[in-house]
């Protein structure tokens, strides 16, 4: 359980300091880089949560291949590199309050409700195997639902982003 | 392991990805904000797997991931065309509709 806290400390932080560095940076690669520093130690995350499919899954979609449509779109939308200088809209401060508060509200309602309940130490661990079965029967349709899903995004990304 | 300490990072990054949304004027950066956001829930959807020893959690994670990666196509393709009509992806100067 201590090796766990450690490690969870370990990935909080660089989640955390790397989620505030992306919204601050100035310069959009950057941002796009930090993003992965955040999905990547989030994978770490799910395997201390036992979630060893979904962490598979994060690193191959989301470092994979939303990261480089990420950096195209960076690449296809601005022409010069380098910092610029207004990334951030002026009434920022107004954005922070409004997260501010809601993170207040949020952590409110945490430590309300679930104070300092701890998780199991020996919890059943649904292996890959456990996660197939689970979609191909009680998810089936929602399955099929999310292919026509990803097959209608592909066909609208392509209409969409033609020249003609 | 706390519950809460999962949870809590969940909200904060929650609300990282608010002030991201709100506050960036490049469409790309608030597309971005969205991705933090979607995976804060994921890690709710999977601390709670873990409490209640249910496999729900992952699968709903999963399909979580895979709506994510759609959106983030047809988004940046809407902001491809975006730019290609006003030479622009600031956020702020896209006020054909307001009246």
């Amino acid at each position: 359980m201590i090796a766990q806290n450690i490690a969870f400390g370990i990935i909080a932080t660089v989640t955390a300091v790397s989620a505030v560095l992306m919204v601050t940076t100035r310069n959009v690669v950057h941002a796009a880089l930090y993003l992965v520093a955040v999905l990547a130690s989030l994978g770490a995350l799910y395997v201390l949560l036992t979630a060893e499919f979904v962490a598979t899954t994060q690193f191959l979609v989301y470092i994979g291949a939303v990261m480089v449509l990420f950096l195209f779109g960076v690449m296809l939308t601005r022409a010069p590199g380098g910092e610029t200088q207004s990334l951030t809209a002026t009434s920022w401060p107004v954005a922070f309050g409004v997260a501010a508060i809601l993170a207040g509200a949020l952590t409110w309602a945490l430590l309300d409700q679930f104070g300092s309940d701890e998780l199991s130490e020996n919890p059943v661990v649904f292996r890959t195997a456990d996660v197939g079965d689970e979609i191909f029967s009680t998810y089936l349709i929602a399955f099929e639902a999310a292919s026509v899903l990803l097959l209608a995004a592909l066909i609208g990304a392509i209409v969409l982003a033609r020249k003609d | 392991m706390l519950v809460n300490q999962f949870l809590l990072l969940g909200a904060f990054l929650f609300c990282t990805g608010v002030y991201g949304v709100l506050a960036r004027r490049n469409a790309v950066m608030v597309l971005m904000s969205i991705e933090l956001m979607l995976n804060a829930v994921n890690i709710n959807l999977l601390t709670f797997g873990y409490l209640h020893n249910a496999v729900s959690g992952q699968v709903f994670a999963l399909f979580i991931i895979a709506v994510a990666a759609a959106e983030v196509a047809v988004g940046l393709a809407i902001i491809l065309l975006i730019y290609r009509n006003r030479a622009s992806i600031n956020v702020d100067e896209l006020d054909l509709m307001r009246g």
